[in-house]
């Protein structure tokens, strides 16, 4: 069992960098190149929201995620970048984990190889820690070999390893969409090297309440939360999360007396829903 | 003597090599083609479809059945030419303009596979022109699309309009989906249908060739 006080993470970077001006055809990853400054942007309202550990806009800089549209030796320069920007705006502040997302493609499904995955995660994972990562984030997974895949090859560059999976699926919104339960997913990360695990995007936080109460009944590891506000919905043509950050906050001590020893936001999550969430810590630990 | 329900059975359960032996057993024994179609694989698709809907199965479950399904239908596919038999329908199908996101699509185009369809599958990130292209060149009687980002899904509207402005759009059915899209936004830009899932997309597309 992991005690002590938890450590507030970040919010969203897709939602926020779309209202500065990402376009619905541009992959945000390639922003640290373009555009590094409204990047920073982003990273730099977390840290001044109260963010203790920040992450990188490199979500899809892994040749798989990003689809063919950044090939090497740009990607490696795209993860470089991504780094930079957050350490700037971490300015010693925040600690930096360097975000790694799924491939986009299914092993079961024969789109895409073991040593594929391999190949492409190390590849990112080595590019982030060269740059100079704190740690290394294996966010919104959901098939159970794909995400260990990444963990080992995350772990063999001797940084932290978070390692997270999206439950959102199933009677009871408590599987990945490839099936994995929380203790599934508790037993097989831990197995493959990561030092941390968790749950995030999801439902919203109300969902993963229970979600984190299963997840550190089944592990000794710290246990990391990022959920979305909400799904998104469509309101005259505008996208929409219904979840307001005072809201959030309302159910960021739930999350804490569950045993989340991290806790941030996802999509649709903004530095408002960070600034709520401090102050929900603060007192809740006052 | 060839076991329909072993066939059903182990499409059912994902078990493509018994899948096969028993398609190939049956082929050995004359039996009609069209008679495993409708009495073991559709029926058997159908059902993992059910529990897919119900949440009993997830997708690799889904994945598995609708491989083994393929893998039979493969053996059938040369009698079938041979007798002239035309497929359910024909499908295009690929992902909106700027959403690389294809898993679900790809899970629709399996279904639809397995139930009969022909599909002519695009890919991901897929131009309006090149979808109208594809509407002259295979002559579908439905074209499919999705988006999983909400900032894609304007993309949809843009391929229906550019069907509509290449003259194509009376000679076709179009059907959308993804995790943000809702019957409400379909029905707005234009669309004939909606499904959320791949299972209930197999129904849709049989109901708006039937209408």
């Amino acid at each position: 069992m992991v005690s002590g006080r938890v450590i507030l993470t970040d919010g969203a970077w897709g939602t926020e960098l779309q209202a500065l001006g990402l376009g619905p055809d541009e992959l945000p990853d390639l922003w640290n190149l373009a555009h590094p400054e409204r990047v920073e942007q982003v990273a730099r309202a977390y840290v001044e929201a109260g963010s203790e550990i920040i992450l990188t806009n490199t979500f899809r800089a892994n040749r798989l995620g990003a689809g063919g549209r950044i090939l090497p030796p740009a990607l490696a320069e795209v993860n470089r970048a991504g780094v930079e920007i957050s350490r700037r705006a971490a300015a010693g502040r925040a600690r930096v984990f360097a975000s790694i997302g799924p491939s986009g493609k299914l092993l079961i499904e024969g789109a895409v190889t073991e040593d594929e995955l391999r190949a492409a995660f190390s590849e990112q994972a080595e590019a982030l820690c060269a740059a100079g990562a704190d740690g290394l984030l294996i966010e919104t997974m959901s098939d159970l070999t794909e995400a260990a895949i990444a963990v080992a090859a995350a772990k063999a560059t001797g940084l932290v390893v978070v390692a997270t999976m999206v439950f959102d699926s199933g009677k009871n919104r408590d599987r990945t969409m490839m099936g994995v339960s929380p203790e599934q997913a508790a037993e097989a990360l831990a197995a493959a090297g990561a030092d941390v695990i968790g749950a995030n995007c999801g439902n919203g936080i109300a969902a993963y309440v229970p979600i984190c109460a299963r997840l550190r009944a089944a592990t000794g590891l710290p246990v990391w939360i990022k959920p979305n506000a909400g799904l998104p919905e469509l309101e005259a043509g505008r996208v929409v999360y219904r979840t307001s950050p005072e809201e959030f906050a309302r159910h960021v001590p739930e999350l804490v007396r569950a045993g989340a020893n991290y806790i941030g936001g996802c999509c649709g999550t903004n530095p408002a829903f960070i600034r709520a969430a401090r102050a929900a810590l603060e007192r809740a630990c006052a | 003597m060839a076991d329909l329900n072993k066939l059903y059975q182990a499409i059912l359960t994902g078990d493509q090599k018994t899948a096969v032996a028993v398609t190939e057993e049956a082929l050995a024994e004359k039996i009609d083609p069209q008679v495993l179609i409708n009495q073991a694989m559709i029926p058997a698709m159908t059902e993992a479809g059910n529990k897919f809907e119900c949440e009993e199965y997830f997708v690799p479950e889904l994945l598995l059945a609708a491989r083994a399904m393929k893998a039979s239908l493969a053996l059938l596919r040369p009698l079938l030419a041979e007798r002239g038999a035309t497929p359910v329908g024909r499908v295009v199908i690929g992902t909106a303009k700027g959403d690389l996101h294809d898993i679900g699509k790809n899970l629709v185009a399996s279904m639809l596979e397995g139930g009969g369809f022909e599909v002519h599958d695009l890919g991901a990130d897929v131009p309006a022109e090149k979808f109208v292209a594809a509407v002259r060149e295979k002559n579908p009687h439905l074209v499919c699309m999705s988006a999983l980002l909400t900032v894609t899904m304007p993309a949809m509207r843009t391929t229906i309009q550019a069907l509509q402005e290449a003259g194509v759009r009376q000679q076709v059915k179009v059907m959308v989906g993804g995790a943000p899209v809702t019957p409400d936004y379909a029905r707005e830009i234009g669309a004939d249908g909606y499904a959320d899932n791949a299972s209930s997309a197999v129904k849709k597309a049989r109901e708006l060739l039937a209408a």
